[in-house]
């Protein structure tokens, strides 16, 4: 149901200023949620000055800077620097994108605002518990399945045709933003798929050596999983790798509807 | 797994406004008044049916300001769901789901619902 509050434990209450030393007025100031574990306080918005003459082009850089040099308690995921691997997904001045492939440049003058991805379980500062999602991902079975034998010397062949049926499905890196941007997650999330398993799940419907179509349809069919979609399209709207999960999910409809047309 | 410590990250708190959720929401607003409306729509037959002069009554309520008012919202909510309605269909049948495209759409349902709650409004008065 949908909750339009925060629970009392989640309200984000002010927390410390951190004024930079250097820089000669090249500065962005970084407002960054944060919330530890480790005490019974509410989470808080922290907010860090940084020298942007000393510092990477990124948000991500910025980041990695503000833990370096000025408070290292600062907590987040990252690994790659260069969207793929989608560890740093949060939400930045208001959209769910990946902090390595967001320029600071745009923001001009304005302060950043981070926060983690929305309407999540923080485990601390900028890490949400993906378990649940990791979990439904799982649920729809990401794997090829089959039971014809193929040909012992031979893989399994695609038509150019059917492989280009996968080019902008297979692009997803799981990271999870457009997932956490869509209100109907948010409200829903216990029992709907939400964006980011969905277009999953249609990457492996739309694949011509799956054999599985019907099964997988069959598991789709539920008042929850798929139907919590209302065409919303915040997903394709913050995608960081411009995919279209709300057409993805639209497709997954109309094979539902076609099957059962037949 | 789950720890009932953690905090809720903010959504609606942070989250940009954007078109197209603002869209859909005002989509379940507008629904939500149209069957309220259509309530209010049945209970006047009900009366027209019965006692007139509480028909009566209703209708100098929807001519005096506040009435006009709730009326042209009511035709407004109409015009939108109508018109949002119809966009929902293309997507149901897979068409228009490029974001360019669902920018251009939102903003023709807006401008079309607009248009047609003051042909409405003031050919009917």
């Amino acid at each position: 149901m949908a909750e339009l509050r925060l629970p009392k434990n989640s309200r984000v209450q002010k927390g410390k200023h951190h004024k930079t030393t250097g820089g000669n007025g090249n500065v962005a100031t970084f407002k960054v949620y944060r919330w530890s574990p480790d005490d019974d306080e509410n989470p808080r918005t922290d907010t860090y000055e940084v020298d942007l003459d000393n510092c990477g082009p990124m948000v991500l850089d910025a980041l990695i800077k503000i833990k370096d040099e000025i408070d290292s308690t600062v907590t987040f995921r990252r690994s790659c620097r260069e969207g793929i691997c989608g560890s740093c997904a949060m939400n930045i001045n208001g959209t769910n994108t990946l902090a390595c492939t967001t320029s600071i440049k745009q923001f001009k003058g304005k302060e950043i605002a981070i926060y983690p991805l929305p309407h999540m379980e923080v485990i601390k500062d900028l890490v949400p518990d993906l378990t649940h999602f990791y979990a439904q991902y799982a649920s729809i079975k990401p794997w090829m399945q089959t039971d014809s034998v193929p040909l012992p010397d031979k893989e399994r062949l695609q038509s150019i045709e059917d492989r280009e049926k996968l080019d902008g499905l297979y692009e997803c890196i799981l990271c999870a933003c457009c997932q956490t941007s869509c209100p109907s997650y948010w409200w829903n999330g216990d029992r709907y798929l939400g964006p980011a398993v969905l277009l999953q799940s249609y990457r492996w419907l739309a694949d011509s050596r799956d054999e599985y179509t019907g099964e997988r349809l069959e598991d789709l069919e539920d008042p929850f999983k798929v139907y919590r979609c209302h065409t919303i399209m915040n997903c394709a709207n913050t995608c960081p790798k411009g995919l279209n999960p709300g057409k993805a999910i639209g497709e997954i409809k109309k094979m539902i509807a076609q099957r059962h047309a037949l | 797994m789950s720890n009932s410590q953690r905090p809720l990250s903010p959504h609606l708190q942070v989250y940009k406004p954007q078109l197209t959720s603002t869209l859909s929401i005002m989509h379940r607003i507008t629904g939500l008044f149209l069957s309220l409306g259509l309530l209010i729509f049945v209970i006047w037959l009900f009366q027209l049916a019965s006692d007139h002069t509480k028909a009566d009554a209703m209708l100098t309520f929807f001519k005096s300001g506040v009435g006009q008012v709730v009326f042209f919202i009511w035709i407004f909510a109409f015009a939108y769901h109508l018109c949002n309605g119809i966009r929902h269909l293309f997507w149901d049948v897979g068409k228009g789901y490029s974001i360019p495209v669902v920018y251009r759409s939102g903003y023709l349902v807006l401008i079309s619902a607009i248009v047609l709650t003051l042909l409405v409004y003031f050919l009917s008065r």
